[in-house]
């Protein structure tokens, strides 16, 4: 029984290391932690004004520096700010983006990466859901993850509403 | 020490210069200078503009499609349903009090709404509209 678990337990080891070396999620990962302990108050505020402060480890730098030189047309929306603003907050989103992203891609979109597709497959979410009345959008992180304004994502507190 | 004088600006403005109190606000007026500069027959921003500049739709938005059809409503952002919290100071005095906020946001929305920035008489007939609902 030992040697059976043991085996098993070396298996599982080997196939996590490998995975690791090529980079989860195709490279495409979220960082750790997704948000730091001390936030910039700025990134909260201006952020906030309009949707979740999304946590700056969600995306690689590179999509980071993007989405904040695009504000004017931030979604088909304009979101723009000073340039004071931009560069504070930019040099937050930057500083605390995702230190596990390795492949060289940039989304706008953080629903569009590998790391968040894989999370929410079609098989556990079915695609009606992300239509209720009480989620609208897969953008709508808080229907859902409750902590995440505080960047908590944990699985086990996941609660999909009616 | 401080309630106190909240209490004696506020008595003094109720018996005293309401109407003054209830008008004057210092963002709305420094629209007056670049109004008249947009139009030499400026005379003064309008309540009943500002209320049809609330509700006319451009496409398919309107100031009341996120705002609510009054200033006193709690509203919903189109795209993300972010609660978005009343524009009348008579109900959220944090409103039209930083004029850099009140900026930030005229730019954006009216890049929003009518794929332009917006004027000066348009601003303050708005503030003009929004400020008068209590």
């Amino acid at each position: 029984m030992n040697f059976i678990k043991n085996s098993l337990l070396a298996l599982l080891a080997v196939a996590a290391l490998g995975a690791q070396a090529q980079g989860r999620y195709n490279g495409e990962d979220r960082g750790r932690p997704l948000q730091p302990a001390q936030v910039n108050a700025k990134w909260q505020q201006e952020c906030a004004g309009c949707h979740l402060a999304f946590p700056p480890g969600l995306l690689p730098a590179a999509s980071w520096r993007k989405t904040m030189s695009t504000l004017d047309k931030h979604f088909e929306v304009d979101a723009s700010l000073t340039p004071q603003e931009t560069t504070e907050i930019t040099d937050f989103l930057v500083k605390n983006a995702s230190n596990r992203w390795t492949a060289a891609t940039a989304p706008l979109r953080i629903t569009e990466s590998e790391w968040f597709k894989t999370k929410h497959n079609s098989r556990e979410i079915a695609p009606a859901v992300w239509k209720r009345a009480s989620i609208k959008s897969p953008a709508n992180c808080m229907a859902c993850h409750s902590g995440a304004d505080k960047g908590n994502f944990d699985e086990h507190s996941v609660k999909i509403p009616q | 020490m401080k309630p106190n004088l909240n209490k004696t600006n506020l008595l003094a403005c109720l018996a005293l210069a309401l109407p003054l109190c209830a008008a004057a606000n210092p963002i709305q007026d420094s629209y007056r200078a670049p109004a008249k500069q947009e139009n030499a027959a400026f005379k003064d921003f309008s309540v009943a503009a500002g209320q049809k500049f609330y509700n006319a739709k451009v496409g398919e938005l309107a100031c009341a499609s996120c705002h609510t059809d009054s200033p006193l409503g709690t509203g919903k952002h189109v795209k993300t349903s972010k609660e978005i919290l009343p524009l009348s100071p008579s109900v959220n005095p944090k409103r039209f009090s930083d004029a850099a906020n009140v900026e930030k946001w005229f730019k954006r929305n009216c890049n929003d709404v009518l794929k332009r920035a917006c004027t000066a008489q348009e601003k303050g007939d708005f503030m003009a509209y929004v400020l008068s609902v209590k």
